[in-house]
């Protein structure tokens, strides 16, 4: 009986793999569904005796049983694509069921919860905190000094929440680690809970991601008794990006609006229910069952550069050739990433700008392509890895209209509670079109009647520019949260680097 | 059973939650395909909210919507990975293929990044679209 491996990541089912799995069962072969490897180029990647076939059709099939397809990449854990990576977080992918408990004990699952259990709580966030982990979602905090908060704070009841509101563009490592080890991340949260003194948790996923709500759903109640008396619910969002950010997703569990709050109180301190609150990424969380088994924690720390320790699941996206997850210890370049591993532009048009960390993300110029993926350098030249999306784009991009979707996404998405976001974003957007069509009439907003301190005379194109940079600059330090606050990078950086794409059309 | 005793049903089965809103809003807006004026009214009362409250938290997220659109969607990702892989330039045909049958709605990200353009119809997702491609799924939706 031959067997057959085939993901049923969402991704993979987006490129036909359930119709080649059914084709393999109807002619008795015995289909094993499993997580992705990541290498999504080649999605559905089917594996039959330990080789990998690329972008398989049914028609393929005869050929790969035939021993004779041509669409063979060898053995798959020997890709370069894979060989090359570091896993940690991902060290399952491609390589168990996602829902098979068996798998995942075979592989490890449970040792980190395990020893963690016969740990005292501050002796697993004493481990935390050596082993360098900072938070995934974007903002880099330190884990173990999140977790000593919440485990110092009183309250009746505390929470464990897990953020997988992955809304970035150019993102899906939170996706495809819950639908392909959801077990990991049950873990995690269950280690966490013992950490900090929690007795419930909840996964707060998009509703973008259907497969993953299923996913979790199952696996929590396959891991019920091994997690218990830790009990975790999953809640969906609703469709709105701003419930990414930690305090309006509290929100949102809570029932209301997914309005932003101000800070403090942190949610260490006063959080869901107004409860001391962990709230921690996907992969933040994913990252803890490593950590805690024996020397878990040492080897995590000696991944990495400099304050940015272990390894970053980096998503490699957009028009480029080779896409998919490429987990490595921080340092790699953006060149490394885009020519050596992702293979150029899948148009084979140069490479024009490369947004890292999403819609709030810089956009990065060629010319920085040198840069050690790290929390730290990307700071020092105004950017953000985030949640580690790394989005390319070829020559036909045009950098103003980019810079007008990212005010537009963010006046879409402005949850409203602060001013700079909620009115800087839209007029972000006029003045963006008055750079790029200059008009001799005063603006529509400067001529109103109550706008006293407003010139009555047209603005220059030039005095555009500038009053654009101060509305960034005022959306960036007045803004209560990064949607408004970080808007102004993408922004900001594509007029820095491809001013003539604001130039007015001849 | 009527519109009414369905809601009551709905909220029942999550009233022992914490924080039931958005649990009970998801099922209203499956099953009715919107939450009207007369649902929201209703889910006030049974969890002890003022209507307010309520039609806040229903305009605030995009899945609720007010009334129900029969027409079938098809869900267009076109944030900035699709743009960068050329969604952009099949929209127009999309919509011709939709005329007055088929929703386009736009939706920002569904998390299939380096494999675009991606669309999604039901729980059904379709990545590496071209022209032909997105046409016929608007057309078969």
């Amino acid at each position: 009986m031959t067997i057959v491996r085939i993901s049923d990541d969402a991704l993979a089912l987006a490129c036909g793999a359930d119709t080649v799995a059914n084709a393999f069962a109807e002619i008795g072969c015995t289909v094993e569904r499993t997580s992705s490897w990541g290498m999504h180029w080649l999605e559905p990647l089917v594996e039959v005796n330990g080789t990998g076939f690329g972008t398989v059709t049914p028609d393929d099939i005869s050929a790969i049983l035939e021993n004779c397809s041509t669409k063979s990449i060898g053995k798959i854990a020997d890709h370069p694509f894979i060989a090359r990576q570091q896993r940690l977080s991902f060290a399952r992918a491609g390589r168990t069921r996602p829902l098979s408990l068996e798998d995942y004990e075979a592989t490890g699952g449970w040792a980190g919860l395990t020893r963690a259990r016969s740990l005292m709580p501050d002796a697993v966030v004493s481990e935390v905190t050596l082993s360098g982990l900072r938070g995934r979602g974007g903002a880099g905090f330190p884990a173990g000094i999140k977790w000593q908060t919440v485990a110092g704070a009183a309250g009746a009841r505390k929470y464990v929440v897990c953020n997988a509101d992955e809304g970035d563009s150019g993102t899906f490592a939170d996706r495809m680690l819950m639908e392909g080890d959801p077990f990991q991340l049950i873990e995690g949260m269950a280690i966490a809970a013992h950490a900090v003194g929690a007795t419930l948790g909840y996964i707060y996923v998009r509703s973008e991601y259907p497969h993953a709500i299923a996913k979790l759903k199952a696996a929590i109640a396959l891991a019920a008794e091994i997690i218990a008396p830790f009990q975790i619910e999953v809640r969906v969002g609703a469709g709105a990006y701003v419930c990414g950010e930690e305090t309006s997703l509290l929100n949102s569990i809570e029932g209301k609006r997914g309005e932003v709050r101000a800070k403090p109180p942190l949610p260490a301190h006063s959080g869901l229910f107004g409860c001391p609150t962990v709230i921690n990424n996907v992969l933040t969380l994913a990252a803890i069952p490593h950590i805690l088994i024996e020397g878990g924690a040492a080897l995590y720390d000696s991944h990495g550069i400099a304050r940015s320790k272990g390894t970053m699941p980096i998503q490699i996206a957009g028009n480029v050739k080779h896409g998919g997850l490429f987990e490595t210890a921080f340092g790699i370049t953006l060149h490394a990433l885009i020519y050596d591993i992702g293979g150029g532009t899948a148009s084979g048009r140069p490479v024009k700008a490369v947004q890292v960390g999403g819609p709030l993300g810089a956009y990065i110029h060629p010319d920085r392509f040198d840069l050690p993926f790290c929390y730290e350098a990307y700071a020092g030249v105004d950017a953000l890895i985030g949640h580690g999306g790394v989005t390319v784009f070829d020559d036909t991009a045009d950098m103003g209209r980019m810079a007008r979707f990212a005010m537009e996404f963010c006046a879409a998405e402005s949850c409203g509670k602060c001013t700079p976001c909620r009115i800087g974003s839209t007029r972000g957007v006029e003045l963006i079109d008055r750079i790029c069509a200059p008009q001799a009439t005063v603006d529509a907003v400067a001529a109103l009647p109550q706008m006293h301190n407003a010139a009555k005379s047209a603005r220059s194109r030039a005095e555009d520019i500038a009053l654009l940079g101060d509305l960034c600059e005022t959306m960036k330090d007045a803004s209560l949260c990064a949607l408004g606050g970080f808007t102004p990078y993408p922004v900001l950086s594509a007029l820095q680097h491809w001013p003539e794409d604001f130039e007015p059309e001849v | 059973m009527n519109n009414s005793a369905r809601i009551d049903q709905i909220i029942a089965t999550h009233a022992g939650r914490e924080g039931p809103l958005l649990p009970i809003l998801h099922d209203v807006q499956k099953e009715f395909g919107c939450v009207d004026a007369e649902a929201e009214a209703q889910i006030a009362h049974g969890l002890n909210l003022s209507r307010a409250e309520v039609h806040g938290v229903v305009s605030f997220y995009h899945d609720f919507t007010a009334a129900a659109d029969p027409r079938a969607v098809v869900q267009i990702c076109r944030a900035e990975a699709c743009k960068a892989r050329g969604v952009e330039a099949l929209i127009g045909a999309a919509e011709a293929a939709a005329g007055g049958r088929v929703r386009i709605s736009t939706v920002y990200c569904l998390g299939l990044c380096s494999v675009g353009p991606n669309a999604r119809v039901g729980s059904d997702l379709h990545a590496r679209l071209d022209e032909a491609a997105l046409v016929k799924l608007v057309q078969s939706a």
